[in-house]
C-alpha cells in the first residue's frame, strides 16, 4: 500500500460536556476535517482506562486521540488531570514498546471549540498518514509484545497510583 | 438468547441523505452485522412517523436492542429512549451513531463518509449488545432552600421562594446583606437611587417568616446530593447577643475606636470598632472587630458593654457550628473589584488623587463618607477636570481578557454625577463604548448632550510628571488618540479608575466545596451557556448573578429570580430522577486498596472499615468513571459505559480492519445522489 492511499484509522475518546460537544459544534458548523477519527463517547477523560488505548492499537488503529475539557474546566472538577498522568504513562509505555507516541495525542477542546478540534483532528490524521500504518495487530502475534505492553501497564499504572491524587 | 437488533439509518432529509449513502449502509448493517435483524433508511427518524417505526419494529420484529443513526445523541437520544420505552423495550437499550454532526455535515468525500457511517454504526451495534436495562432512581427533594450571598441576586432569590411559600436560609459572609449595591449612590440608566429600591428589599428579606437569614456566617462543608444536601457552617462571632440587641446603636456613638472602613466604605471612611456597616444595615446588630477593638487588644474599655441598655454585648461569644438539610442550593456569591494597584503606571495607591469606582460610589453616595461631595483626597477641593479611565485590567491580554460588561454604563454615571455637583469638565477614555441594553444608549445620547468628552484610546499611562506650566500640579492622562490619531497628555485633577469585575478570590475553593466548576477566569460555569444559563453540572447546585460573570443589577436580579424558578420546580415535584449512569463496587473483588477513594472529587466512596472494601454512595456518583478505569482488581463498573461496552465499541468501529485482514476495504461505489 502506498503512502498516497493509506488513510490512517484512528479511534477517538472524546469526553461527553466539553470536546464530544465540540465535535457537535464542528458539525453544526460544517467544519471540513479528515474522516479519519471514529469517535467513542465517554463521560470524561477520566474514564479512558488506558487498556482501551492499547486495545484500539492492538485491533488495528493506526493512532488514537482523547479529547477533553480544558484543565480547571472538567465537568467532573479535576479528573481531566488524571487522564493526563494517565496519558504520561500510556507515552512512556508505547515508546518503551517501539511505538511512535505521536500516534497518541491528548487534545483540550472545549465545547466552544469545534473549529480546533477539527483541525487538530486534521493534523493529526496526517501525523499518522506520514507514520505509516501501525499495523500491530499482525505484527503482535509473532512477538509477545501485546503481553509486553499490558505487563508493563499494568506495573506503571500500579506505580503512577502509588502516588496520591 | 441471541440479541435481536433493529438498525434505523435516517436520511435527515438531505442533511445526511445528501452526502451518505443511507440505504448502502441500512442495506450494508442488515448484511454484515452479527445480531441486525431489521435496517431501514428513513427520511427523519426523529418525526413521529420514525419513532413509530422504532415502536413497530420492537413490537414485531421482537427487536430486543436499538441503533439510531442519525444526529448527536446530545439532541436525539432522550427523543429515541422514549420511543424504546413506547414500544415496551428499556430505554438503555438503545445506542445512537452520530452519522450527521461526525459524519455528513464534516465531510465532503462520499465514498469516505458511507465508510465512516458505517464504521460508526458498526461500533453502535457492538455496543449495544452488551448494554444493560437501567432503571433511574428516585429521591425526595427537602423544601429547604439554601442561599449563599445576599447582595442583589441573592435577596432576590431568597425573596422569590419566600413569597412563593417555601423556607429559605440565606447565608451572607458580611455582618449585613445588600452586597454592592448597597455601596452605591445612583443606578444606570435611570438613576434611582440605589438604597431606596434596595433597602426595602433588605427589610423584606429581615421580616419574612419564610427566610432565615444568617448574616456573618459562611458556609464549611457541604456534602449529599440534589435534594438532599447537607451543610455546615460557622457563624463567626459577633460578641453581640442577636436576642438581646435591639440595635439601637448607643454602643456604636460610645465606642472610642475609630478606624479606616477598608470594605464597605473603600478605605474612604471611618468607622467605630463595633460597628454596622451603614445605617440601614439588616441585620440591625453590630459586630465587634476584634482586630482593633482597644478591649480585645488591651484587655480594658467595654465602653459599649457599659452603655448596652439591654446587656447584649459579650465579649466571650464564639464561633458557632450550625448544620442545615436542604434540598437546593443557589450561589449567589458575587464578584470583588480588580485590584488597580496591578497597573503600577495607572498610579493607583501612589497617586493621591486616582481613585477606584468603587471609592467613587461612595464618594458619589449621599449617605457615604463626603456626604455625596465630590471632592479629592484632601476632603475639600472639588476637581475642575475629572478623567474616567475605561478597561481597566478588561479587555486586557495582561490581566482579563473578557469585557467586564457594566464599566461603560457606570462611566457615564459617574460622569453624569460630577457634571451635575460640579463645574469640572469630564473625559472619558474608551476603547469601546458599550450600551447593550435598554436605555443604556440613550443614556450615552443624553451624557455627550450633558457635556461629557470621550476620547478613544487606551490610557498608557498616569503621571504627576509634569512638561509644561499648564501641567503643574496635575495629573496627566497619556494616551493616543485613535480618533485623530494622535498622542495625547490631558491634565486633570482627578482620575477614576474602571476597573474590572473579577470573581471573588476564594471562587475556585467555593467551588470545590459544592461541587461545581470554573472558568479559565474563576468565574462559576453554567450547565448551557445559552439554554441553561443558573443551572450547574452538579444538579441541585445553581447559580446567580455575577458569580457567574460580569452583568449589571437588572441581570444579576434577573438570575436570582429564575434559579428561583428552577428551584421552585424541584420543590412542587417533590422528587428527582437520578441517571443510573453511575459506578459500582463488586465487593467479593475489591481489596480494599482504597485507590479509588481519593480520586473521587465528589467524596462518594466510602472504605468501609469492617468489611475491608470500598462502596460508592450512588446518589453522590456523578458516573465519571475514573474510578472505572483505576481501579486495579477490575470491581468497579460504570453502568452504561462499562468495559466490555467500551470495548466491543472499540471493536466495531475497527470493523474494516478486523474483516478484511488489515487491508483496506475497497470504497464502494457511491449510489448517484
Amino acid at each position: 500500500m502506498s503512502d498516497e492511499t493509506f488513510e490512517p484509522r484512528i479511534v477517538g475518546f472524546l469526553c461527553n460536556w466539553c470536546s464530544y460537544r465540540a465535535a457537535d459544534l464542528a458539525g453544526t458548523a460544517r467544519i471540513h476535517y479528515a474522516p479519519n477519527v471514529r469517535i467513542i463517547r465517554t463521560m470524561c477523560t477520566g474514564r479512558v482506562d488506558p487498556t482501551f488505548v492499547l486495545k484500539a492499537l492492538a485491533l488495528g488503529a493506526d493512532g488514537v486521540m482523547i479529547a477533553g475539557c480544558h484543565p480547571g474546566e472538567c465537568h467532573y472538577l479535576e479528573q481531566n488531570f488524571k487522564a493526563l498522568r494517565r496519558y504520561q504513562m500510556l507515552k512512556h509505555t508505547l515508546r518503551a514498546l517501539g511505538i511512535e507516541e505521536k500516534r497518541l495525542r491528548l487534545q483540550w477542546a472545549s465545547a466552544a471549540e469545534g473549529a480546533q478540534l477539527a483541525a487538530a483532528i486534521s493534523e493529526m490524521t496526517e501525523t499518522v498518514r506520514r507514520l505509516g500504518p501501525l499495523n500491530w495487530r499482525d505484527n503482535w502475534d509473532e512477538g509477545d509484545r501485546y503481553e509486553q505492553a499490558i505487563e508493563s501497564l499494568a506495573r506503571e499504572h500500579a506505580e503512577a497510583l502509588e502516588v496520591p491524587a | 438468547m441471541a440479541e435481536r437488533v433493529g438498525v434505523y439509518v435516517c436520511h435527515c432529509g438531505s442533511n445526511i441523505a445528501g452526502v451518505v449513502d443511507v440505504e448502502a449502509v441500512a442495506r450494508w448493517a442488515e448484511a454484515n452485522l452479527e445480531g441486525v435483524v431489521v435496517a431501514r433508511d428513513y427520511k427523519f427518524m426523529c418525526s413521529s412517523l420514525g419513532q413509530e417505526l422504532v415502536k413497530e419494529d420492537i413490537e414485531k420484529e421482537g427487536l430486543t436492542r436499538v441503533v439510531v443513526a442519525a444526529c448527536s445523541p446530545h439532541l436525539h437520544e432522550k427523543t429515541f429512549r422514549r420511543a424504546c420505552a413506547a414500544g415496551g423495550l428499556n430505554p438503555y437499550y438503545f445506542q445512537m451513531a452520530s452519522i450527521r454532526e461526525q459524519v455528513s455535515w464534516v465531510t465532503e468525500d462520499r465514498a469516505q463518509a458511507t465508510q465512516k457511517a458505517k464504521m460508526l454504526i458498526a461500533g453502535a451495534v457492538q455496543r449495544v449488545l452488551h448494554h444493560q436495562a437501567l432503571e433511574p432512581s428516585q429521591v425526595p427533594v427537602n423544601e429547604h432552600t439554601m442561599i449563599v450571598g445576599a447582595g442583589i441576586a441573592g435577596i432576590q432569590a431568597a425573596l422569590e421562594l419566600a413569597d412563593a411559600g417555601h423556607p429559605v436560609y440565606l447565608v451572607e459572609r458580611e455582618p449585613s446583606i445588600g452586597g454592592h449595591m448597597a455601596q452605591f449612590d445612583k443606578t444606570f440608566p435611570t438613576l434611582d437611587c440605589a438604597a431606596c429600591i434596595l433597602t426595602p428589599k433588605m427589610s423584606d428579606v429581615d421580616a419574612h417568616d419564610n427566610i432565615k437569614l444568617l448574616s456573618y456566617s459562611e458556609v464549611e462543608e457541604v456534602s449529599g446530593f440534589i435534594g438532599n444536601f447537607h451543610v455546615r457552617l460557622r457563624k463567626k462571632a459577633r460578641y453581640v447577643d442577636e436576642d438581646t440587641c435591639t440595635g439601637c446603636g448607643i454602643c456604636i456613638e460610645k465606642c472610642p475606636k475609630k478606624v479606616v472602613d477598608e470594605v464597605f466604605e473603600a478605605g474612604l471612611g471611618y468607622r467605630k470598632a463595633i460597628y454596622r456597616p451603614f445605617p440601614q444595615a439588616v441585620p440591625k446588630y453590630p459586630v465587634i472587630d476584634t482586630e482593633s477593638c482597644i478591649y480585645f487588644e488591651r484587655g480594658t474599655c467595654k465602653a459599649c458593654e457599659k452603655f448596652c441598655p439591654t446587656g447584649a454585648i459579650d465579649f466571650e461569644q464564639q464561633d458557632s457550628m450550625m448544620e442545615l438539610d436542604v434540598g437546593n442550593i443557589v450561589l449567589a456569591t458575587g464578584f470583588r473589584l480588580f485590584d488597580c494597584t496591578r497597573i503600577p503606571q495607572y498610579g493607583y495607591g501612589r497617586l493621591a488623587n486616582v481613585f477606584t469606582s468603587l471609592e467613587f460610589e461612595r464618594m458619589g453616595n449621599a449617605a457615604g463618607p463626603t456626604g455625596g461631595r465630590i471632592v479629592l483626597r484632601d476632603g475639600v477641593t472639588e476637581p475642575k477636570s475629572v478623567a474616567i479611565v475605561h478597561c481597566v485590567g478588561s479587555r486586557d491580554s495582561r490581566h482579563h481578557p473578557y469585557c467586564s460588561a457594566v464599566c461603560c454604563m457606570a462611566a457615564l454615571k459617574f460622569g453624569h454625577l460630577v457634571l451635575e455637583r460640579t463645574q469640572a469638565e469630564v473625559y472619558s477614555f474608551y476603547i469601546d463604548i458599550r450600551t447593550p441594553q435598554k436605555g443604556y444608549e440613550e443614556f450615552y445620547d443624553r451624557l455627550q448632550e450633558e457635556g461629557m468628552h470621550f476620547v478613544r484610546g487606551r490610557v498608557a499611562e498616569i503621571t504627576d510628571a509634569a512638561r509644561s506650566p499648564g501641567e503643574e500640579g496635575k495629573l496627566i492622562v497619556q494616551v493616543e488618540d485613535t480618533l485623530i490619531g494622535r498622542q495625547r497628555r490631558v491634565p486633570v485633577d482627578m482620575v477614576i479608575l474602571m476597573g474590572a469585575m473579577e470573581p471573588r478570590l476564594d471562587a475556585k475553593e467555593v467551588a470545590v466545596r459544592f461541587g461545581i466548576s470554573c472558568s479559565m477566569d474563576g468565574w462559576f460555569i453554567e450547565r448551557h451557556p445559552k439554554l441553561d444559563p443558573v443551572a450547574t453540572m452538579t444538579d441541585g447546585v445553581f447559580i446567580a448573578g455575577t458569580c457567574q460573570g460580569p452583568k449589571d443589577i437588572p441581570g444579576s436580579v434577573a438570575q436570582g429570580a429564575a434559579a428561583a424558578a428552577r428551584v421552585q420546580g424541584m420543590i412542587s415535584r417533590g422528587t428527582v430522577l437520578i441517571e443510573p449512569v453511575v459506578a459500582s463496587i463488586d465487593e467479593s473483588k475489591c481489596s480494599g486498596c482504597r485507590i479509588c477513594n481519593d480520586l473521587c472529587p465528589f467524596n462518594a466512596i466510602d472504605y468501609l472499615e469492617q468489611e475491608g472494601v470500598s462502596r460508592i454512595q450512588t446518589a453522590l456518583c456523578k458516573g465519571c468513571g475514573t474510578c472505572v478505569a483505576a481501579c486495579p482488581s477490575g470491581a468497579i463498573t460504570g453502568a452504561h459505559f462499562n468495559d466490555e461496552q467500551i470495548m466491543a465499541e472499540i471493536e466495531g468501529l475497527l470493523y474494516d480492519v478486523l474483516h478484511t485482514n488489515g487491508a483496506q476495504a475497497p470504497a464502494e461505489e457511491p449510489a448517484p445522489a
